[in-house]
């Protein structure tokens, strides 16, 4: 049987939890446990496909039975199954994480019960973005999602939500109206949005016309990725969501975007035509991003600039179009969903804990709640780089690859890459240094909340730390650190599945069978 | 491939509205701009179809090429049904923005203002740092340094803990 057969349901069982949620939209108790079995059946589907692809093998399914290059095409490989497994783990981390909030907060502060309905279709439309094997297909699955994530940032309706939900969804909008333009003209040029189909009829285009639809596709999806000149929106809009719609944003949504900037790259448009623009990019993408991290004195707001910055080393990775870059690069991007999620995780529980997520009136929560300070040092020093976490396997890689191209400017961005991580270590170690290591008589203004003892405030009227709340950002923790632990499996799928990817013609057989 | 110059003209004018609108800073022009924007692009995704046809309905007799090409116009209602869940989405953020605050207008990031005013890099960092820096080890003197350029209303240290 094709394995592939199933993938469809990997968009269809979410969606169906969707409508499932939203009919038991005033039965909070049941609407919990129906997103979390939802999405637990979606993940086991997506580890089943993993299995299948593992050891190699591109599977597509042919939707409504409609032979491509006509009808829409879900198309499963490494790096698409790699993506949905990581990413569904992440959410059902979220999931779990925002239910605790919820229990513990009675509903009444926590998310409300519009989030389930909108989590979903946010994970469907994730999936759907991952298995699209025709770019229009694409393009809905990032409607979908950004559909879906424009309630879930906006959720509550306060003023700081609003003002910054807007302009995430004027910059959001534009960038889908980019891609819609893309491949508006692809079609003309064309005559075709399946992606294996144009991955033999755009290579036969006039070279400067295959440039100017290579640029309008990266921006579109440089905004969507947050890459540095397009990367504004997102350390203005993330930082006032609610904590695990921030956390999955800022593990997901992002990665959606790189995810589609490697397809581009690999599938439609290989070589390295705009390679040395890609690494130049991606430099300032890393520099910016951490420099902006440094001046922040939020904790939410210092993370989403990490973000920014290690998408950096994701667009490093890919520019330099070899198999060992990009290798590494779909290696960082799981290591990096896992980690970014989780420290906005923690970054809600030590909100929760002190009050407050900025570190002049946060201090001494190593002494308050030392679980807490065990589950943000380790991510931290991962997304750092200290070995022998995953984020230092997957710099290595990367930084091996630069070596390897061997360019002038590839030895650059190998040494911004390294300033990059520096900077990255000083930013973290900040906010242990305030938040954790100094003393409480030393805060200016502390909340309250940060003098309670015990669990429970009877200031706030919550439980500090719910049990699941923590107990699901360890989880989550703890997946980060068998990414180090199985970096060698991992490695070896990211390696056979970036040969896949940059000689196409396992992809394009897939789909087109042999008249491809 | 060839184009209807009517249509390509409007999509012009469309876009060039649609942008300068974008760029206004009232909120319910930056919508009427994305409206425009889409619709722009939609007549763009109906030009790449070519030329009018007959709707594509397979009788016997009629050659392939008298058929229009219906999968643009498949993109289009998509498009179209997107825009109109995107339009209403934004249409209850103007709203909920102007009930909240009476303001029809992008406003600035406070947080973002107040990183950009601070001069310099952590004044209080290392000037305010006790000798002991650890909690773990009870202390009861410590000697703080007070930098000058410190606010006004940082917590003072003096018999607390």
């Amino acid at each position: 049987m094709n394995p592939a057969a199933l993938a469809p349901l990997a968009v269809v069982v979410p969606f169906l939890g969707a409508a499932l949620t939203f009919l038991l939209i005033r039965n909070p108790h049941a609407q919990r446990v129906a997103s979390i079995t939802v999405l637990s059946a979606t993940l086991a589907l997506e580890v089943w496909l993993l299995a299948q692809v593992f050891t190699g093998g591109t599977y597509a399914v042919r939707l409504g039975g409609w032979m491509p290059p006509f009808g829409i095409v879900m198309v499963v490989d490494q790096f698409s199954a790699l993506m949905l497994v990581v990413s569904s783990v992440v959410s059902l981390a979220v999931l779990v994480y925002a239910t605790g909030q919820g229990a513990a907060d009675g509903d009444a502060a926590g998310p409300i019960s519009i989030f389930h309905p909108a989590y979903l279709l946010l994970v469907a439309g994730v999936s759907n973005a991952f298995l699209a094997g025709d770019l229009f297909n694409l393009y809905v699955g990032f409607e979908i999602l950004l559909t879906a994530s424009y309630v879930l940032m906006t959720m509550g309706g306060t003023e700081p939500r609003i003002r910054a939900g807007i302009t995430y969804v004027v910059v959001s909008v534009v960038s889908s109206m980019l891609f819609l333009i893309a491949i508006a003209m692809i079609y003309g040029a064309t005559g075709t949005i399946n992606m294996a189909d144009l991955a033999v009829k755009l290579g036969q285009l006039d070279p400067g016309l295959q440039n100017l639809l290579h640029v309008m596709l990266l921006v579109a999806f440089g905004i969507k990725a947050a890459v540095f000149p397009l990367s504004f929106w997102l350390p203005d809009s993330y930082p006032t969501a609610p904590a695990p719609v921030t956390a999955v944003f800022a593990g997901l949504l992002t990665k959606v975007g790189v995810y589609a900037m490697v397809r581009t790259e690999t599938l439609l448009f290989p070589g390295d035509a705009l390679g040395p623009a890609l690494l130049i990019v991606g430099l300032l993408t890393m520099l910016v991003g951490i420099l902006g991290a440094l001046a922040q004195t939020d904790i939410k707001r210092m993370l989403s600039f990490t973000l920014v910055s290690h998408i950096g080393y994701m667009v490093f990775g890919l520019a330099l179009s070899s198999v060992a870059g990009l290798a590494a690069a779909i290696f960082y991007v799981a290591h990096h969903i896992t980690v970014q999620t989780s420290l906005f995780m923690v970054t809600g529980l030590i909100e929760r804990r002190g009050g407050t997520s900025n570190i002049e009136r946060l201090g001494s929560l190593a002494k308050l709640s030392p679980v807490l300070s065990v589950l943000f040092f380790i991510p931290a020093m991962n997304l750092a780089g200290i070995p022998p976490f995953s984020g230092f396997l997957g710099k290595v890689g990367l930084l091996q690859a630069g070596v390897a191209q061997g360019s002038a400017l590839a030895y650059v961005v190998v040494a911004g890459a390294v300033l990059a991580s520096l900077l990255t270590l000083l930013a973290v170690a900040r906010v242990w240094n305030r938040a954790f290591w100094r003393k409480r008589v030393e805060v200016v203004e502390p909340e309250p909340v940060l003098l309670d003892h015990g669990r429970f405030s009877a200031e706030a009227g919550v439980t500090l730390l719910p049990k699941t709340m923590v107990g699901s950002t360890a989880a989550l923790v703890a997946v980060g650190l068998a990414l180090t632990v199985f970096a060698g499996p991992l490695f070896g799928l990211s390696q056979h599945s970036a040969t896949d990817m940059l000689d196409r013609g396992a992809y394009i057989h897939a789909v087109l069978g042999d008249h491809g | 491939m060839s184009a209807n110059l009517t249509l390509l003209v409007v999509m012009g004018v469309l876009y060039a509205c649609g942008i300068y609108l974008l760029l206004e800073r009232s909120l319910t022009r930056v919508l009427l701009g994305l409206m425009l924007l889409t619709n722009a692009t939609n007549i763009l995704l109906l030009t790449t179809g070519g030329y009018a046809g007959l709707a594509p309905l397979v009788a016997k007799d009629i050659p392939a090429d008298a058929y229009n090409d219906p999968l643009p116009q498949a993109l289009i209602l998509t498009s179209i049904v997107i825009s109109l869940a995107v339009t209403a989405v934004m249409l209850g953020l103007i709203y909920r923005s102007w009930q909240l605050g009476r303001v029809d207008e992008v406003q600035d990031d406070a947080e973002d203002k107040r990183v950009a005013e601070q001069h310099g890099f952590d004044v209080e960092d290392d000037s305010h740092v006790a000798a002991e820096t650890t909690e773990f080890v009870p202390q009861e003197d410590e000697s703080v340094t007070q930098d000058d350029g410190a606010q006004p209303g940082l917590f003072d240290d003096e018999g607390t803990s």
